[in-house]
């Protein structure tokens, strides 16, 4: 049934680039009822899906002459995965209502992009998986090249790039391991059961592991997603933190560490207390998370301040990949879920709610709008967004995080310690941003009461409620009651444990 | 041997494809210049290219039942396998020019065009069967002295004489080169026969080794490296793709490259089968002491080849980065999948890399034909190759723009077009043929650079997709134009998401047991 997820995406691509050109109206609706349809499914399936392992969808022999099959399979994190792209795409859709150049055009590229997001995360096969990656990057050039605002040209060649990079890193690995194990068949199961001498896998999955933590985020590949985020329209800079990133974490997790995992293994010397690549990119995590929140305070630009918090989130998804037990990795999965939600929330406040009204992002522009007062719902689901985001118990990211750094703690204290650095800064950045954006203390000089009468805001449109409501019911939901989630990963993350990759 | 052994039946039989051409050839000829002098232009072109292409749809069924040609003991011309995939694909390429020759308006004699695109389409078809070095100088003269021609059909064009003259200089240098090196081959091994050259010449380079060799393959190296446009012997490409009448360049940038690929897996086999059949060869090079599994020339020609194919990779990629012109950019981009290709012959195995090969060429051809078929529709309409001039196309002409997305990110190898699964299939035989170090390397390079190429590639799309436009008008093509080049943009992405049908078909021309 989840299957249906990709087709459905890419059907509806295609149709909406065929629709009428002069009527924006009905390709929105239209890529509203995919979007939708996507996500029923996806829920339908998660719901079907809990408490069972990994079930096999589809398994057709695709080419073979090289023993590639059309392999699509989902276990517990595939599920959870999928449910957080269904609802990223109907939100980012909701978020784009106003879009009004090449309407058509945007959706089909963001319904494309959508597809082959759902396709990585359903491939069973790692030469299936590895196209649908890169069916993801084209859209994602032209979403920002064409709807971005700042320097958006510079922003969508140099995402394209840095994932042609990481993708053809990937590639390498994907030849190598599969002309190395001899075995013939590149389903993710058969070549992790290969048994991949040690010492290939000793420099192949740091290649592969860094080609996808570029997409992931990974300090210091990492540049592209700030300038990628700043320049993308609303709903692609939704899309690109809220999954487009996890696929790059995904693909880390169940490629790197699934089918590599002696890669992991220490390399029987240490150089300054760093003993293997599970110390490096753990470390490198670790810069990340505090990296990221460091610059997010010194950001004068309200979506930098948001594109550096992806950073720094995204590092706690790789710190809870490198803790490699069990709760870390739950807390790794669970991360890449809530962060998806509560980025998204954030970036569509800051980019469509605020910015599509205020036309600024300067935090000295912002400061004279008294946005509180003017808009308070927008200033109202910063608030919620803001403190799921610092981590506040009862949403999402606590959770997740908590689950990361004790996981963390039981390897090395030391990471969980330096990280603890980045969650301080975390609440300084985002109370900085409330209380610099919404909550100025200067009180309004008549003039401004003046052209505030004459200029007032567009009201807030129902898609925009909706949408907020839907991301914000999400983390609460999560936050309040983890299991829904937690009861599908646990047994996931425990068969990817004892047994290589599944 | 002595003529008397000449079996003219035989001959014929072998021949017949291009026999067929011929025939095609003199009737196009008597057609045009005998009953239509008076005939409009555009029926004239229509007509020749009809009747061009129906000579080329006969000469696919000759090509079907065509029979190898021994002489004396000697092999001649051989049949089914590479060359029955190349000359069909040559085939079929020739017939997708034709169709696009049929909006043009560059000259004013059209079936002399016809006709001389279907000579080149014979000397092709000899080079891709041809075993013998005097049948393979012969081919390769009949194709490249055409493709002078060709470049040089726009008369009113100085550029159009300028590519031809740049052309003809470089061919006639690198033609006296591979003449040479041919003599030297000769001389070492007293035969004309491919298989039997390299027999000869592994025992003679085993005892003691001989010079000479390496000089005759380095000078055979320089021959078709010209042909093929790999770096160093690259310089007349730019200019021709740029100058030639847009007909003529799609014709030499597919075309041709399919045969000269094909003459080079004719060699790169006899040098396998010099070693044995099924005997896995493991390259080391630059391994001092002599290697029990590298021996005789092969070791030679991998490494000269792997040289050429480095350098064309790096060049060809990163001079594409800058070019302004579009056609100079997929001149450049040629080189650099020359260079690509040329990994796959340098680490050449069974025929299992014959038949990766064989299908990157036959895909590539099939997409640079679209992208010049778009070229050529853009740049009628705006008067210039320029990057701007494809400023604003998905508003001037959706269905071009649409196609040349597909093409050119099939020629960046985005999946799921068939640019990538012929990567794909490609180093993986690069690295089956050979595991080691240097193989990997060189994979993991050209891997790097494809990276790279998206950047020269976008480049394009960008202008096409994202910049606004400065002049809104829109773009006619004519319809046969159009149809054809939607027709390969479909093929493009059906081949690119079912791999297995065109594989499939090259693969059932190899007698089970090899592969």
């Amino acid at each position: 049934m989840l299957a249906w997820t990709i087709y459905i995406s890419f059907a509806g691509a295609l149709m909406a680039a065929l629709l009428p050109k002069d009527k924006p109206v009905v390709a929105r609706w239209f890529a509203l009822l995919v979007a939708v349809a996507g996500m029923v499914i996806a829920m339908a399936g998660y719901a079907a899906g809990m408490g069972q392992g990994r079930a096999v969808i589809v398994d057709a022999l695709w080419i073979p002459s090289m023993g590639i099959h059309y392999l699509l399979a989902a276990d517990g994190i595939s599920r959870v995965l999928v449910l957080l792209t269904g609802i990223a795409a109907v939100a980012g859709i909701l978020f784009s209502w106003n879009v009004e150049l090449r309407v058509n055009e945007f959706f089909a590229f963001y319904l494309a992009l959508i597809g082959g997001v759902y396709g990585v995360f359903l491939s069973g096969d790692l030469f299936l998986l590895f196209v649908f990656y890169e069916i993801a990057i084209v859209p994602k050039y032209f979403l920002i090249a064409i709807w971005g605002s700042t320097r958006r040209e510079y922003g969508a060649m140099k995402l394209a790039l840095y994932s042609f990079v990481g993708s053809a890193m990937v590639l390498i690995g994907l030849i190598a391991a599969y002309t190395t194990s001899g075995s013939h068949s590149t389903a993710l199961t058969d070549l992790a059961h290969a048994g991949l001498p040690v010492s290939f896998q000793m420099w192949c999955f740091p290649m592969v592991f860094v080609g996808f933590a570029i997409l992931a985020g990974m300090w210091p590949f990492h540049t592209w997603a700030p300038t990628g985020h700043v320049a993308a329209p609303t709903a692609a800079s939704m899309l690109l933190a809220g999954v487009v990133m996890k696929l790059g974490a995904y693909g880390c997790l169940r490629v790197g560490i699934g089918l590599f995992p002696h890669g992991l293994d220490p390399w029987g010397f240490s150089f300054l207390g760093v003993g293997s690549w599970r110390d490096v990119f753990a470390w490198l995590a670790v810069i990340g998370i505090v990296y990221g929140a460091l610059v997010a305070l010194a950001q004068t630009d309200f979506k930098f301040v948001i594109g550096y918090s992806s950073v720094s989130h995204m590092g706690f998804v790789l710190l809870g990949l490198m803790t490699l037990n069990q709760i870390g990795l739950d807390g790794a999965v669970l991360q890449m879920f809530s962060h998806g939600v509560i980025a998204g929330l954030l970036f569509a406040i800051v980019g469509r709610v605020v910015y599509d009204r205020t036309h600024t992002r300067q935090f000295a522009d912002l400061e004279k709008m008294h946005l509180a007062r003017r808009l308070p719902f927008a200033a109202w689901a910063f608030v919620v967004a803001g403190v799921a985001s610092m981590g506040m118990p009862g949403f999402s990211g606590f959770v997740a995080e908590l689950q990361v750094l004790v996981g963390a703690w039981r390897v090395n204290p030391a990471w969980t310690a330096v990280s603890g650095i980045g969650i301080i800064v975390g609440v300084a950045y985002v109370w900085r941003a409330l209380q610099r954006a919404f909550f100025t203390d200067a009180v309004a000089t008549a003039h401004e009461l003046e052209s505030e009468q004459a200029h007032k805001f567009a009201p807030i449109t129902w898609p925009e409620i909706a949408g907020v409501t839907l991301l914000g019911a999400c983390t609460l939901a999560v936050g309040l009651y983890p299991r829904i989630l937690l009861d599908s990963i646990e047994p996931a993350v425990k068969a990817l444990l004892a047994g290589g990759a599944q | 041997m002595n003529f008397a052994d000449l079996n003219y039946a035989a001959l014929f039989r072998a021949t017949l494809p291009e026999t067929v051409l011929e025939i095609a050839t003199l009737t196009v000829l008597v057609v045009d210049l005998g009953f239509l002098r008076k005939a409009a232009m555009q029926v004239r072109v229509a007509a020749a290219a009809l009747l061009g292409i129906a000579g080329c749809v006969v000469s696919v069924w000759a090509v079907t039942i065509a029979v190898r040609y021994v002489w004396g003991s000697d092999l001649l011309l051989t049949a089914g396998g590479s060359a029955e995939v190349a000359q069909v694909a040559i085939l079929a390429l020739t017939v997708l020019t034709l169709l696009l020759f049929i909006d043009s308006e560059f000259t004013r004699n059209p079936g002399e065009y016809v006709s001389v695109v279907l000579m080149a389409a014979a000397g092709g078809l000899i080079i891709s069967a041809a075993q013998d070095l005097i049948v393979i100088f012969t081919g390769l003269e009949l194709l490249s002295l055409s493709l002078y021609i060709l470049t040089a059909f726009a008369k009113k064009s100085g550029k159009s004489a300028e590519a031809a003259i740049k052309y003809y200089i470089f061919g006639a240098m690198s033609a006296a080169f591979l003449l040479f090196g041919f003599s030297y081959l000769y001389g070492i091994s007293g035969s004309t026969n491919l298989d039997r050259i390299v027999q000869e010449s592994y025992f003679t380079s085993v005892s003691g080794g001989s010079p000479l060799l390496y000089l005759a393959l380095a000078m055979i190296v320089t021959g078709l490296g010209f042909k093929v446009a790999a770096v160093p012997f690259h310089q007349w490409a730019p200019d021709t793709y740029e100058g030639a009448p847009i007909a003529s360049a799609s014709f030499i940038a597919s075309v041709s490259k399919v045969a000269s690929f094909a003459l080079l897996i004719s060699i790169s086999v006899a040098l396998a089968h010099g070693l044995g059949v099924g005997n896995p060869i493991r390259l080391v090079f630059f391994n001092l002491g002599p290697s029990p599994q590298l021996a005789g020339p092969q070791a030679q020609w991998a490494l000269l080849l792997a040289i050429v194919s480095v350098a064309s990779m790096i060049v060809g990629n990163l001079a594409a980065l800058v070019q302004s012109s579009v056609r100079r950019l997929l001149a450049y981009s040629a080189i650099a999948h020359a260079g690509y290709i040329l990994l796959g012959l340098a680490f050449f195995s069974s025929s299992l890399s014959a038949q990766a090969v064989l299908y990157y060429i036959v895909t590539y051809g099939l997409t640079t034909i679209g992208a010049f078929g778009v070229i050529g529709v853009v740049e009628r309409a705006v008067g210039s190759d320029r990057l701007d001039a494809f400023l604003g196309l998905h508003k001037r002409n959706p269905l071009l723009a649409g196609v040349l997305l597909v093409l050119f990110l099939s020629l960046a190898g985005i999946p799921p077009l068939v640019g990538f699964w012929a990567k794909f299939n490609l180093f993986a035989a690069v690295l089956r043929a050979s595991a080691g170090v240097v193989p990997f390397t060189l994979v993991a390079l050209a891997i790097a650079f494809s990276a790279v190429s998206l950047y020269y590639y976008l480049q394009v799309l960008k202008r096409a997709y994202v910049m606004p436009a400065t002049d809104d008008s829109p773009i006619k093509a004519h319809p046969v134009t159009l149809v054809v080049l939607v027709a390969i943009a479909v093929a493009v992405i059906v081949l690119g998401c079912f791999p297995a049908l065109l594989q499939g078909w090259i693969a059932h021309f190899y007698p089970a047991n090899v592969v």
